[in-house]
């Protein structure tokens, strides 16, 4: 159906450049972590993010770097966006030890998974110190939070995959960021028989399974995504290698 | 029960065609729909083109409106991806600012696909589309046929079907395909906006199959080529319908969205069932049975 109108409850700074936007809608909070919405800024853009919170209020965890996410980003509480959504299939909660691997933005639609998981591990890393995202909560909902900076701001100087190593005893791993991270998730996870899951970004359009812009392999990242298990990744060729342009011309990731 | 259609040359193992704009972008999305009849591809043109902004698709009551702006990537990159493609009959759409593009985006096209559609009929691309001039398209479709072997379709829109079709048939087009998504619009009363960012699109989907069925059946009695359907078809009840107004397919793609990507199989099912019902033993005898005179 077309966009829902909502005026926006609240705006959270998190990070330098990353703000949370809150509203309430009915459909959303029937969510499941992991699925996406299409955001609408009335005249600017629309664009799918994931849910970084889903109960009682809502709300999409943004970094600015575009000109829609700037649009976003200029929006104060009692201005309207319109949603539409959820889509996709989210995370399949499992029980048994849980490792969250998480890079800058791709902690927000893991935070509603964290209280799905029992006492998990957070791996959570960013380019620098003032771009961890959600570090706090997820310290409030995870057993443990280990940290990696790229600069070595924080936590562990180096990529957040060094942290994988000495948690080889998780029964899953669930991990979003960037593509190249995840693929190295993935590929550490299948090397040593680790169920993981892995929540994937691409340029969309419908968000319906109809436009074929978010295509990988002839899967669609707006329906059978935006989470795939790693049996499933493994199948695919354009996994952590090419990605669509809005034009659908194959160019690397 | 036989569902196995023609199209001049071209036979079909069903009736259902996957239209173009609906999951046809990549060559695997293609491939995983073998239970089709045929699959168009997007419309590609010369030059790679990033289409409109977002929004691009609002779903509505009774369809879906879209303004995609005729994203492709550049026939030649489409060419590269569709090179060595398992798809049984692979119609190949291509759009063009001029009868120079149009004519070298359809022979490239061509060395990989078993028919061209000629796309002179997108509601909201100016000049790519609806935009082709109606004298023009004669020239237009001449000028294609005498540098391609394979069939060449022209994809119409229901506005001044009956002469723009005129003229595809003086140049010589193979098969026409009625018709194209219905220039539409939606606002937001909450914001005053126009929802999608090209404020006008092309609505397609269950409201506009009568206006598809119409435009059928007039072309089928103005011509005796192959004509094809497209339009709101999501049922086998659908199909039938576009059949008995002369279709000799019928193109499909909003059924993707209500139905899944198993809508194919479960309408080719539904087909044999009510053929079965009907003792009716091969489709092709229903092609036209709404006609005026028809001696079936």
């Amino acid at each position: 159906m077309p966009p829902r109108i909502h005026a926006l409850q609240a705006v959270e700074e998190n990070t330098a450049r990353h703000k949370t936007f809150y509203f309430s809608d009915g459909q959303c909070a029937q969510a499941e972590p992991g699925q996406f919405v299409m955001v609408w800024v009335p005249g600017v853009d629309e664009m799918p993010m994931s849910l970084s919170v889903i109960g009682e209020r809502q709300a999409v965890t943004v970094e600015a770097k575009g000109p829609g996410t700037e649009a976003l980003h200029a929006l104060r509480e009692g201005e309207r966006i319109g949603i539409r959504g959820p889509y996709g299939h989210g995370f399949w909660a499992a029980p048994g030890r849980a490792v969250v691997v998480a890079g800058g933005t791709g902690m927000a639609p893991l935070l509603p998974l964290l209280e799905h998981l029992e006492q998990p591990v957070v791996l959570l890393g960013a380019r620098t110190a003032s771009l961890l995202l959600f570090r706090e909560e997820a310290t409030r909902l995870a057993g443990q939070v280990r940290v990696a900076t790229d600069d070595g701001s924080a936590g562990h100087h180096g990529p957040v995959t060094e942290l994988l190593e000495g948690t080889e005893e998780a029964d899953r791993v669930y991990t979003c960021g960037p593509e190249a991270m995840m693929k190295k998730v993935v590929d550490w996870c299948s090397q040593r028989g680790i169920a993981v899951q892995a929540s994937l970004e691409r340029y969309m359009k419908c968000g319906l399974g109809i436009c074929d812009s978010c295509a990988i392999d002839g899967l669609h990242v707006c329906r059978e995504g935006p989470v795939f298990t790693g049996e499933v990744l493994a199948s695919l060729e354009d996994f952590g290698r090419w990605k669509r342009a809005p034009s659908g011309k194959k160019v690397p990731l | 029960m036989c569902l196995a259609t023609t199209l001049g040359p071209l036979t079909l193992k069903n009736p259902l065609i996957l239209c173009s704009g609906v999951l046809d972008m990549t060559r695997k999305s293609m491939e995983h729909l073998p239970e089709a009849g045929g699959v168009v591809t997007k419309s590609v043109g010369r030059e790679e083109r990033l289409g409109y902004g977002n929004p691009s698709v609002v779903e509505m009551e009774h369809g879906l409106l879209n303004a995609m702006g005729l994203p492709n990537p550049g026939v030649d990159a489409y060419v590269e991806e569709m090179r060595g493609h398992a798809i049984e009959v692979l119609i190949g759409s291509v759009f063009g600012e001029d009868q120079a593009s149009f004519v070298q985006a359809a022979v490239k096209m061509a060395t990989v696909a078993h028919a061209l559609e000629l796309n002179m009929s997108c509601p909201h691309a100016g000049s790519y589309g609806a935009g082709v001039p109606t004298q023009a398209i004669s020239s237009l479709v001449s000028a294609v046929k005498k540098e391609v072997k394979v069939p060449v379709f022209v994809k119409l829109g229901a506005e001044n079907i009956r002469e723009r079709a005129e003229a595809a048939v003086a140049g010589g087009a193979d098969g026409l395909v009625a018709i194209n998504t219905v220039r539409a619009m939606a606002i937001d009363v909450e914001t005053g906006q126009p929802i999608l960012a090209n404020r006008i699109g092309g609505y397609s989907g269950p409201a506009i199959k009568p206006i598809g069925v119409r435009c059928v059946y007039e072309l089928a009695q103005d011509h005796s080529l192959p004509v094809i359907g497209v339009g709101g078809a999501t049922t086998a009840r659908d199909v039938l319908e576009y059949v008995m107004a002369g279709s000799s397919a019928v193109q499909m793609g909003s059924a993707l969205h209500y139905g899944g990507k198993t809508a194919f199989r479960r309408i080719c099912d539904d087909l044999r069932s009510w053929l079965r019902e009907h003792h009716i033993k091969s489709i092709t005898e229903v092609i036209g049975r709404a006609l005026p005179n028809n001696n079936l």
